[in-house]
This record gives structure tokens, C-alpha cells and sequence, in this order.
């Protein structure tokens, strides 16, 4: 693992519980008791069932909420609204659809006082890096889904972040463009070694991108089990390593730990629609 | 039996091309017909209204008739009305609709983006503006006429008025319904309060915005002859109003077609801005937004 050559990135999140109360005025938990430290230059992958807070551990490091009891800390210093260097990766694209892909792309820059000229000389820089050249002038509803991720992640790597937050970022894309689009996320992330939580629901994804793997129980979420990934870098295309003995051994591993709370969300959510009367 | 086998069996390029001529020459016949279907209706009633009252089957002294109104404005237009030419007229009725509509679309955009940023402003206020915006507007009129008097200022307040609350409720609604995801990005990119307003709120909301133009523009024409029709010493509304107490049917509906002239035209400016400020929405979203020329 090599951390950046400016030292910062690491997230640590300890103690945390967050609590949000509903427009209602019920209060409920979102996730209890978080330990969770992912050292600078590391790449995380956060698995856990649906409705467990993975997402609320990200809006949490990014500054946008913040923790009802515990600390949270990045890069050594305690998150006090917006985290400084934390760039965000949502699941939909948010790519303002009215700006063409360079003036997406140049906005980081922008909001932190980069002259017009220069953020979209830099934008341009990105859009090739990311395989997008020749694309800069349309707009994101004219690209393809996988073209979109690529800009978003243009976006979110200008700004050189010291932690990148990813919520099911591939989630909505087909398994071939996904698989290369994984790939990719490994290539950038080497360049500038941000300290990466993946959060992510496919388990072969999460083996195959991190350093290492966090399950969350059921909700409230709360840390169940970290495995080190040992697999060596680079560790090629995900079509290849996936039969490997070793990776076949640690998603055994971890799958054991996560399918419990898998089972238990969904028997709950049965229950649920068996007491309001639907299909269970 | 041909034009099947074609579609059917599409073996080389030529046969792609002659399918897609054909299919443009269908289009084309369509859209002849539809033309040809409009004009019918057109000269349908143009004739039949004419004819009705020649024949006498309706009173051409109430309900006038084509030619009449064709006299009437032919002589307007060459002899003027009798508070100045009727061209002038023409003007002061678009001046007071133009700055009116100005007036109101900025004061609803401004004010519907700022009670969508202040939710705490906006639960003060909503109580007042949904009071306010449950008057019938038009008695407003009234009011702003006893305090403005008879020139411009009382028709282009009154367009004002109507045109701020359609715009408003949108800019509002726009405002309110912005990504919350796109917000968050920008905030975590380092956007400023103010930056995340003009560079995500503002234009998500423009769609909103842009949709309630069209509304606005004719609230805009309608406040400013309603204005001129409730006190005035000219614009179209005095025209009307004059031919009203004289019992000039022709009068009364060649304003009527000159007003109608005038809002088809605002429309057609309006759907050209349109089109340029929504030019990177997908086509089909843009073509549901608006039919027609």
C-alpha cells in the first residue's frame, strides 16, 4: 500500500451512531457504534444488506451529516461540516444535465476560485485521461450510461481528492461495462492514491476493487467483520481473477459473514409485507 | 404488397434509402393533409359567418361580419381612432404587457427562488401569497388606477401582478424539487451557498421557470388590456371599450383579431427563446413541453 506523497487521506470513524429523526418526528437509527479506520491510500469496500447505513457512513465522512454520538475524522482531524479534499461518487450520475461534459467536469476547479480558462484547460486533461476526448462539447443525456460514470469520475479526480466516496457507483451499469469500468477505477485510483469507501452490494466487485472488505449487519448497521484482502496488485481484469483460487476463498469467507444479515433483512422485510397484508 | 416486402427484406443500402424516401413522402402527405384540413375550417367559418350575414340569418349589427371587420380596420389603420393612430395604440397595449411581463418575471423568479431557498421565510409567507393569490387579481385594477392613475404604470403593475404569481408558484416548485444529490455534489466540490444557487438551483429550476413563461405572456396581454379596459386614454382596451359603447361589433372584433395577432407572435418569440435556453434537454422531453408553431 502507498499512501500519497502529501500524506493526507484515512478516514476514522469511531464510536459513531447516527440518528435521524423522520419529518414525523419518529426518531430511528441508522447505524450504531461504527469502528471502522481505513488508513490513507486504501481502498475499502463497505458490503452490507439493504437499509443497513452503509450510505449514511459516507455522508458522514463527507462532511454532509453529521454523527449523533462518536467521532469521525479524516486525515487526522475531525469533520467539521464539509470534508476538505473528499470528493463523492453518487449511484446516478450527478452530472448537471444543462452543462456540456467539459463544464461538468471543470466545476471543482471552478468552486475553488480556478480561473474559467484554466479549469476547463484541466477539465480537457481529464475528459482524455478518462477516454473521453472528442466527447467534451456534448451533453451528459446524449452519452451512455458507462460515458457518464466516466465523466462523473473525471469530475470527482480533478479536484485530486485525499478521500473518494463511491455509493454503488456501478450499480446501474450492465455487467460488461461494469467489469471494465472497474478496472478503470483501479488504474486512477493508483495515480493519486486517495483513500477510496466503495460502498457496493455486489461482493465479487467489492473482492476484487479493495484492500479490504467491512461488513455491516442488518439495520442499525453496525461493523460485523473486516477481512484484509491479500490478493496481489495489479491484479489484472476482473474476468481473469475472478476464478482464482484465492479470491474464490475469500468471497467463500466473507459471504458467510454477510449472508446472515442478507437472510435476516429479508425475513424482516417478509414480515413487514406480511403484516400489511401484501405477498410476502 | 411491395412497400411489405421492402420492410420485410432490407438486403443493401439502396433498398434502406428507398424505404426511408418513402416514408419521408408519407410524412410530407400527411402533413398536406392536416394543412388542407385547417384551411377547410377556416373558410368554413370566414364564409359561412359572411354569408349568415348577408343572407340576414344573423344580425350583422351584433354580431358584425368578416368584411366589416376587414372594413373597420383598413380604416383605422389609415384614419387612426380618435385618441391618435391606431398603430400607436398597438404600441402603448405592448409596452405595458412587454414591461409588465418584465416586472413579473423577475419579481417571481426572484422571489420563488429565494422562499425555495428559506424554507423558514417560505412557511412565514405561504399563508399570505396563497390569501393574495385567492383574489380575483383583476379587481386589483381597479386600485392600482385610483393610485396610478391612467397612464402606463397602472396596466404594466396590474400585468405585473398577474404574471408574478404564475411564475412564482414555478420558481418555487423548481427550487423545491432540485436533486438533492446534484446540491450534495456541489457542496462536497466546494460550491459556496451562493454558487450552488446559480450554478445547480437556478438552472434546475429554469425548466420550471420556462414552462410558466408561456402562461405568463398571455397573463401579461391580459392584465394590460384589462387594465387600459378599467381606465385608460389609450391602448387597445380603450379601442374595445369605445367600440363596445358605440355598438361596433366590427370594432369590437378586429381589436379582438389585432390582440390575438399580437399574443400568436409573442408565442412564437417565446417558443424560440425556449428552445435556445433548453437546448441541451433530450428532444423528445422538449417536444412534450410545448405543441404546436
Amino acid at each position: 500500500m502507498t499512501p500519497r506523497a502529501d500524506g493526507l487521506g484515512g478516514v476514522e470513524l469511531t464510536n459513531v451512531t447516527k440518528r435521524f429523526v423522520t419529518p414525523t418526528g419518529a426518531a430511528m437509527t441508522a447505524i450504531r457504534d461504527v469502528n471502522l479506520v481505513v488508513e490513507p491510500g486504501q481502498f475499502c469496500a463497505v458490503v452490507g444488506p439493504t437499509g443497513c447505513g452503509k450510505s449514511t457512513t459516507l455522508t458522514l465522512a463527507a462532511g454532509l451529516e453529521m454523527p449523533s454520538a462518536g467521532t469521525v475524522r479524516v486525515s487526522g482531524k475531525p469533520v467539521e461540516g464539509i470534508t476538505k479534499g473528499a470528493s463523492f461518487v453518487f449511484q446516478a450520475d450527478a452530472l448537471l444535465p444543462w452543462k456540456p461534459v467539459v463544464d461538468n467536469v471543470a466545476l471543482g476547479p471552478l468552486f475553488k476560485g480556478v480561473p474559467k480558462k484554466e479549469a476547463a484547460a484541466r477539465a480537457m486533461d481529464w475528459l482524455q485521461t478518462v477516454g473521453l476526448a472528442g466527447f467534451e462539447h456534448h451533453y451528459p443525456h446524449q452519452l451512455s450510461g458507462g460515458m457518464r460514470k466516466r465523466v462523473s469520475l473525471a469530475a470527482a479526480l480533478i479536484n485530486d481528492p485525499s478521500i473518494l466516496l463511491m455509493d454503488e457507483p456501478f450499480s446501474a451499469l450492465d455487467v460488461q461495462t461494469r467489469a471494465i469500468m472497474s478496472n478503470e477505477l483501479l488504474t486512477l485510483w493508483d495515480r493519486q492514491r486517495p483513500s477510496v469507501i466503495f460502498v457496493t452490494h455486489d461482493l465479487e466487485e467489492a473482492v476484487f476493487l479493495a484492500d479490504k472488505v467491512v461488513v455491516i449487519t442488518a439495520g442499525p448497521g453496525t461493523v460485523k467483520a473486516v477481512f484484509d484482502i491479500d490478493l496481489p496488485r495489479p491484479r489484472g481484469a476482473l474476468q481473469d481473477i475472478r476464478f482464482d483460487k484465492r479470491f474464490l476463498e475469500l468471497y467463500q469467507q466473507i459471504w458467510g459473514a454477510l449472508r446472515e444479515e442478507v437472510e435476516q433483512t429479508y425475513s424482516r422485510s417478509a414480515i413487514a409485507a406480511k403484516a400489511k397484508g401484501g405477498p410476502a | 404488397m411491395s412497400a411489405l416486402s421492402i420492410t420485410t427484406v432490407p438486403q443493401t443500402a439502396s433498398d434502406e434509402a428507398s424505404l426511408s424516401a418513402q416514408a419521408k413522402a408519407r410524412m410530407k402527405r400527411h402533413k398536406q393533409l392536416v394543412m388542407i384540413g385547417q384551411g377547410a375550417i377556416f373558410l368554413f367559418i370566414v364564409v359561412g359567418w359572411q354569408v349568415s350575414a348577408l343572407t340576414g340569418f344573423i344580425d350583422p349589427f351584433f354580431f358584425g361580419s368578416p368584411w366589416g371587420i376587414c372594413v373597420r380596420l383598413y380604416t383605422w389603420a389609415l384614419n387612426g381612432t380618435a385618441y391618435g393612430s391606431f398603430w400607436l395604440q398597438i404600441w402603448v397595449t405592448l409596452e405595458e404587457s412587454i414591461l409588465g411581463f418584465i416586472v413579473g418575471v423577475t419579481s417571481g423568479v426572484f422571489f420563488g427562488v429565494l422562499l425555495g431557498e428559506v424554507p423558514y421565510l417560505a412557511e412565514i409567507i405561504g399563508p399570505y401569497i396563497k390569501i393574495v393569490n385567492a383574489l380575483p387579481r383583476i379587481v386589483l385594477g381597479s386600485i392600482f388606477v385610483m393610485w396610478l392613475g391612467l397612464g402606463l404604470p397602472s396596466k404594466v403593475l396590474l400585468a405585473a401582478v398577474l404574471v408574478f404569481f404564475v411564475v412564482f408558484f414555478n420558481a418555487f416548485q423548481g427550487v423545491r424539487s432540485v436533486d438533492r444529490n446534484l446540491i450534495s455534489n456541489a457542496r462536497i466540490l466546494g460550491a459556496s451557498r451562493l454558487q450552488v444557487v446559480r450554478h445547480v438551483v437556478f438552472p434546475s429550476a429554469m425548466t420550471w421557470i420556462i414552462a410558466s413563461l408561456h402562461v405568463a405572456l398571455g397573463f401579461s396581454i391580459i392584465g394590460a388590456i384589462v387594465g387600459e379596459f378599467l381606465g385608460s386614454q389609450r391602448g387597445l382596451g380603450l379601442v374595445i371599450a369605445t367600440a363596445q359603447n358605440t355598438f361596433d361589433a366590427n370594432g369590437v372584433f378586429g381589436a379582438m383579431l389585432v390582440i390575438g395577432g399580437l399574443a400568436l407572435s409573442a408565442e412564437w418569440v417565446m417558443s424560440k427563446v425556449e428552445k435556445r435556453l433548453l437546448a441541451w434537454q433530450p428532444s423528445n422531453t422538449r417536444d412534450g413541453n410545448f405543441q404546436g408553431t
